[in-house]
């Protein structure tokens, strides 16, 4: 049942960040909402439910738009494992947290987009790229997390945390 | 409570091997798409059939809420500027912009007749733009037409007025168009004017100003001028010769003092693409298609 929520959330996310976010892009800059996803899937619910939903998430972006199938699952995967860590200091009533762990996820996988994607092309203009793609991607991301982070939280305290106060 | 629990115990695997076999599951993948196709047509058909109903549902809802929106936008400024008309001229306006779309569009299909006169040798099928790159590095974008009509890999994409890009991947139902303002993408060109051939070049930095750059124009008597017109070449091994590309907006010599380089304004306008048109022909160059594009 589990599994099949986070799926879901994952599908309507990629759908909404292909479309209706692509819409409201400022500058031709998107926020990153797979990654807010992931992140939050990590440390609300663990190192497990991390993995699966950035596997799953990436994996998604790969065969949409991807050229090598499983780049961005395995950077996506290894962000949400590395989130699912935070899970033992996480407390949903702070607000701080999940964004300092939201904002670090997005460099770490704007960087490793970039190391995958562009190094390799002897593309080296790296201050420009973070001046330009990363830097307003995070800021744009962080603001869309102000904003949902709120009613998604509640959303999600139902299905993880009542669940491990039973257990 | 005491039955459910003994209904059977669950073996969990520890988070660690689960970490080690998705890694190798991606892995594996990645070594698989790039060694056979066999990866990535599965992974295309299942997840076209259960992704590309929400897109295109939600991209129809996205563009009338758009429109929903801009009539409010435009609702707003009369209301500021005639509070007694205000009801009639809303209604007015409104209809107004209902007309302004109608007209919008009719333009638009007008000008992708025209196009479709212009290359009417080439067999062609409209698809509508459904679905654009979730991050901020490339130019790829989804189109609702895949395999099933007829769409395969290395097909060129026209639209408005010129080349948008190549088929790069195709599923059942979809197909992944890489632009040709993408930082991975490479066109060779042809300076219509003097037939001199150029390499065009997709870039990040460019694509955010609005250009394409180009390179290794072998013009040794200086002819190439601001505002001459680059079409796809006929040496090209996957653009069909004669599509329109853009005027070039500026020229430089190299440091090597024998080619020249510099930047294209693109005809299609990349940011608002709605509808764009196939050609359902690929360029037979007369070697087999096991090439692996740029």
């Amino acid at each position: 049942m589990r599994r099949i929520i986070e799926l879901i959330a994952v599908i309507i996310c990629f759908v909404l960040q292909c479309t209706f976010f692509q819409a409201v892009s400022f500058a031709g800059i998107v926020p990153n909402l797979l990654i807010i996803l992931t992140s939050c899937a990590g440390f609300i619910g663990g190192r497990r439910d991390g993995m699966i939903t950035g596997f799953a998430a990436g994996l998604l972006i790969d065969i949409f738009y991807g050229r090598l199938i499983g780049i961005n699952a395995l950077i996506f995967l290894y962000i949400g494992y590395v989130n699912g860590f935070g899970n033992r200091v996480f407390y949903p009533e702070d607000v701080k947290f999940p964004m300092v762990f939201i904002a670090l996820s997005d460099i770490s996988c704007l960087f490793l987009q970039y190391f995958s994607g562009f190094l390799f092309r002897a593309r080296l203009e790296l201050p420009y790229y973070f001046a330009h793609i990363m830097i307003p991607e995070i800021i744009y991301t962080m603001v869309v997390t102000i904003i949902i982070y709120m009613p998604v939280r509640s959303l999600v305290n139902r299905i993880y945390v009542s669940r491990r106060e039973i257990q | 409570m005491a039955r459910v629990q003994l209904k059977r115990k669950r073996v969990v695997l520890p988070e660690k091997y689960v970490l080690v076999i998705l890694t190798v599951l991606c892995v594996g993948f990645m070594i698989l798409t790039l060694t056979t196709d066999v990866v990535s047509t599965i992974l295309s058909g299942v997840a076209g059939y259960t992704i590309i109903p929400f897109e295109n549902g939600l991209t129809e809802i996205g563009t009338r809420v758009n429109n929903r929106m801009e009539d409010l936008k435009e609702v707003r400024t009369v209301l500021s500027e005639n509070e007694a008309l205000r009801a009639r001229v809303a209604e007015l306006e409104q209809k107004n912009n209902e007309l302004t779309a109608d007209r919008y569009e009719l333009s638009n299909l007008r000008e992708l007749f025209q196009l479709n006169m212009e290359y009417a040798d080439y067999e062609k099928i409209g698809a509508r733009v459904t679905g654009k790159d979730p991050g901020n590095w490339y130019s790829v974008f989804v189109i609702d037409k895949g395999t099933s009509d007829g769409v395969g890999v290395d097909m060129n994409v026209i639209s408005g007025s010129g080349l948008v890009g190549i088929v790069t991947k195709v599923g059942p139902n979809w197909a992944q168009v890489r632009s040709i303002i993408d930082d991975t993408s490479n066109v060779s060109g042809m300076v219509l004017s003097t037939a001199d051939n150029l390499m065009v070049t997709g870039n990040l930095q460019s694509m955010q100003k609005g250009d394409i750059d180009f390179s290794q124009l072998n013009d040794g008597e200086g002819k190439v001028a601001v505002g001459d017109k680059v079409v796809t070449s006929d040496i090209s091994d996957r653009y069909l010769p004669g599509i329109s590309i853009g005027y070039i907006s500026s020229v430089k010599t190299d440091p090597n003092n024998l080619t020249k380089s510099g930047k294209i304004t693109p005809l299609v306008d990349f940011e608002h693409l709605d509808v764009v048109l196939v050609i359902t022909r690929t360029k037979d160059t007369g070697e087999a298609a096991d090439e692996t594009d740029n």
